[in-house]
């Protein structure tokens, strides 16, 4: 369960933001997961939860934004997303290795929203 | 209610330090390999074999990362090895702020490879650079030879793939061309090597990989 590892990762980004911020109450963390990024978007929100519980964050909420894979054709540099995760065939040239991965690999914090 | 716009990237923080790690090894001339697998795969005994038969060559160190035991670094110290056991207490991967933390128990002057034993784990370690110039995942013929479909990420970031316990090929239904044909597909330019560590039957390939990788950086 990697995902708690990187909920913890983005606790320590927010409390740094929040320095900047004394007074806010933080409501949400807003995430970028790439489909690519190898994280499952609902053990990241337990995460979230699980770390926060009994701080002064608990009660907000990490809203994951799930971004879909856009792959370059090694060939042709078709740009298309692929149905499958693995196996990537181009539309056109029907190529199915060597894609340059355009999006989807994004694993990121986006902003937080205070009040 | 105010929104703030960050972008930062999630595991920024391990990646400084596996950056860190990685200009000092480069700096250093120390070859860095991560190794990966499930657990059982034989990351240990290819460690052992290793150590033994190329001692004369290298100067070697290992840093062992396990949930509980320190039982896989006392096999490799008896090698007389440097090792360092790191103990996650259920951490499932190691990160690189461990590895920084392992790496100041050991003497790195004129060492020529250090080997990081990750957790015994197809997922999580596949997550975090901990500095290496190489990531290196086992798969065993006991294993299915579909792994590499299943854990696709590992598979697509690894410089080599050890198709380890190839003694074992007449007794399981393991298909050596399937699993090189999934490995390829996620990665074409992955380097193979079918051994077994109990036979010793293509262990001097992977040797032959490490001497020729350890003179790109020497």
């Amino acid at each position: 369960m990697h995902e708690m590892s990187i909920a913890q990762s983005i606790h320590t980004i927010v409390l740094e933001e929040l320095e900047k911020h004394p007074d806010a109450t933080l409501k949400k963390v807003l995430v970028n997961n790439g489909a690519l990024a190898g994280i499952v978007s609902e053990a990241l929100t337990f995460g979230w939860e699980a770390i926060t519980m009994d701080t002064p964050l608990q009660g907000s909420i990490l809203v994951v934004n799930e971004i879909p894979i856009i792959v370059s054709c090694g060939s042709c540099q078709k740009e298309f997303t692929p149905n499958d995760r693995l196996y990537m065939p181009c539309p056109d040239c029907g190529l199915e290795i060597g894609h340059k991965v355009l999006q989807g690999k994004e694993l990121q914090i986006e902003g937080i929203e205070i009040e | 209610m105010s929104e703030i716009p960050i972008v930062r990237n999630i595991l920024e923080a391990n990646d400084k330090i596996a950056a860190e790690l990685n200009t000092f090894f480069t700096e250093k001339k120390i070859l860095c390999l991560n190794l990966m697998s499930s657990p059982g795969s034989g990351k240990t005994s290819l460690l052992e074999k290793t150590l033994a038969d190329l001692k004369g060559e290298f100067k070697m160190a290992v840093i062992e990362g396990d949930l509980q035991t320190d039982n896989d670094a006392r096999r490799v110290a008896a090698t007389g090895a440097q090792a360092v056991q790191i103990n996650t207490e259920g951490g499932c991967h190691l990160n690189s702020s461990q590895v920084k933390e392992a790496l100041s128990h050991i003497d790195t002057e004129g060492l020529d490879i250090l080997f990081v034993e990750n957790v015994g784990n197809l997922v999580c370690p596949a997550e975090f650079n901990v500095g290496e110039h190489h990531k290196v995942t086992l798969l065993t013929v006991t294993e299915g030879d579909d792994k590499p479909e299943k854990y696709p990420l590992m598979f697509h970031i690894s410089s080599v793939m050890i198709l380890n316990k190839i003694d074992l090929l007449p007794y399981v239904d393991f298909d050596l061309e399937n699993a090189k044909k999934h490995a390829r597909k996620l990665n074409k330019d992955i380097s193979i090597f079918p051994l077994s560590c109990r036979s010793r039957e293509g262990l001097e390939d992977w040797y032959q990989w490490l001497r020729e990788t350890r003179a790109t950086k020497a």
